[in-house]
């Protein structure tokens, strides 16, 4: 077409038109304070449908990925982490502390010889793609219940050794999800110790949301009665960054 | 659809009610909203540009369709079928002029530059209006009668010869003419009954099945369609089974006598074409 009004012109100016719209209510803090409070509503519709604290789907030995895709950090820089790496992790220690009526430092031996739960789970991306693993170890809340969490306790925060720049990794989630059985602590992926690159040697699984709430590389445990003040105040890593939803199960 | 004309009496010109205002008001908000969501929709695409059957599906396993840049040309595969689409997918000018390696381009995303986070944000949001608009809207025609009136498609309709007819009609350009243009012909009836009752419930469920506290709630909304990938797969197939409807109800619109046909639409008020 020749004219001056061609097809593509007309689809660019209209698309342009609702774009510029569009881009400019995405970055207004009012407009997108709107979009937000559907997570809100995700949330409660979710644990209203989900109020049986129903398990995640588990899979049989013959669904799981080939391969499984590690994401994010897949490493942990610093002298610190590859001397641990070095000795298989042997002196790594998790910390539990704030509202907690007797912080703990576990060391990684003890999480592995508290009773196991060994669970195959799909692992479900924020960016579409699933993969399967056999993940392995405690649940959380028998770690919660040594530490004895205090009543003002509100939220778990996974403080992880690895960093994006200068911050580290962390993530939060409730005592809904703190307590479910299916979330563990797990050392072992595919029923071998786990990986560096998929997070060793413990990540949270948390198998009802997607993947960036499955902290990689915990070192330390927070309960907290509040996400106010833990960096940008949204309870995690991408939440702060990115403006990702806290509540990830959808 | 009202018929306040004698159809005997009628050979075109007068002005007829032929849109209620529920058919209206969802109309429009249901174009907005499926324009909202197919854009930031694209948006989450791009964020990983392959699809998958199954439950599991990440870059190391076999993709059904992917769109990417193969040495600096974009490319989209289906299958064993490899297209160029250099300028569109995979590699695509962005807004600066700029050469971009992203599957859809910037004027087809919301927003127009890539954020994952802001693009589910506007697409879990608009899916509630989506959802919400699409069970009241079917509600209150079951109850005021427009699909038992307008969409249900009778048996002499089903008959072969009749669907064939309308058919030829169609590929002749021919539209009714009168009073009979007030009445869906069965192609139409089709089209509209497969996005009420097919496509859009659909993109909803599949969109659903992808939502791991879903699954987990609910397995079956994840189950029906073979696992979280296949559900993936059907919501962007549902999704451009949608946009198709959406060119092909332009068009019959732009063939049919545009002006009046966006007026009914907008005012309820038709004018019987001569």
């Amino acid at each position: 077409m020749s004219g001056l009004i061609t097809r593509r012109g007309l689809i660019a100016a209209g698309s342009g038109l609702l774009l510029g719209g569009c881009d400019r209510l995405s970055e207004s803090p009012g407009f997108r304070s709107l979009l937000s409070g559907a997570e809100a509503v995700h949330e409660r519709s979710q644990r209203l449908i989900g109020g049986h604290e129903p398990l995640a789907r588990e899979f049989s030995p013959a669904d799981v990925s080939p391969v499984f895709r590690p994401n994010g950090n897949r490493g942990v820089a610093g002298a610190d982490y590859e001397r641990h790496a070095a000795q298989d992790f042997a002196n790594w220690t998790l910390t539990v502390d704030g509202l907690v009526a007797k912080p703990l430092a576990l060391p990684l031996a003890a999480i592995q010889a508290m009773p196991q739960r060994r669970q195959i789970t799909r692992h479900d991306c924020v960016e579409g793609w699933s993969a399967i693993g056999v993940w392995q170890g405690p649940q959380l809340s028998q770690i919660l219940k040594l530490a004895g969490l205090l009543p003002r306790a509100r939220y778990l925060v996974f403080h992880c050794a690895d960093r994006f720049d200068t911050r580290p990794y962390y993530e939060s989630i409730d005592l809904l999800d703190a307590f479910h059985p299916q979330t563990i602590l797990a050392w072992r992926m595919n029923d071998a110790p786990l990986p560096v690159a998929n997070g060793a040697p413990l990540r949270l699984r948390v198998e009802r949301q997607l993947g960036y709430k499955h902290a990689k590389f915990v070192q330390r445990i927070e309960a907290r009665a509040s996400l106010a003040g833990l960096y940008g105040g949204k309870g995690g890593y991408w939440e702060d960054v990115g403006d990702y939803a806290w509540y990830a199960g959808i | 659809m009202n018929e306040a004309v004698d159809p005997l009496a009628s050979e075109g010109g007068e002005r007829v009610h032929r849109h209620r205002l529920s058919t209206r008001l969802w109309h429009w908000l249901n174009a907005v909203t499926l324009a909202l969501m197919l854009m930031s929709g694209l948006t989450i695409f791009n964020a990983h540009p392959r699809l998958y059957w199954g439950e599991y599906g990440a870059n190391f396993d076999k993709a059904w369709l992917e769109i990417g840049a193969v040495r600096g040309e974009g490319v989209l595969r289906v299958g064993q079928v490899t297209i160029r689409t250099t300028g569109l997918l995979g590699v695509s000018q962005g807004a600066d002029g700029a050469e971009r390696h992203k599957a859809f381009p910037h004027w087809a995303t919301i927003p127009s530059y890539y954020d994952l986070a802001i693009g589910r944000r506007w697409h879990l949001a608009f899916a509630w209006v989506l959802s919400l608009s699409l069970a009241l809207y079917l509600l209150w025609s079951l109850v005021n009668g427009h699909l038992r009136r307008d969409i249900h498609i009778t048996r002499r309709e089903w008959r072969p010869a009749h669907v064939w007819r309308d058919v030829k009609a169609h590929a002749r350009l021919r539209f009714p003419t009168g009073v009979a243009a007030t009445r869906y012909n069965v192609l139409q009836k089709l089209a509209y009954a497969g996005v009420l009752f097919g496509l859009l419930p659909l993109v909803i469920v599949t969109g659903l099945g992808m939502a791991p506290g879903i699954d987990a709630a609910w397995p079956w909304v994840t189950e029906i369609w073979g696992g979280r990938q296949s559900a993936r797969s059907l919501h962007f197939l549902a999704a451009f089974g949608l946009l198709g409807f959406f060119v092909i109800h332009v068009a019959m619109v732009l063939l049919s006598g545009p002006f009046n046909q966006v007026r009914a639409m907008i005012t309820g008020w038709y004018r019987l074409p001569r």
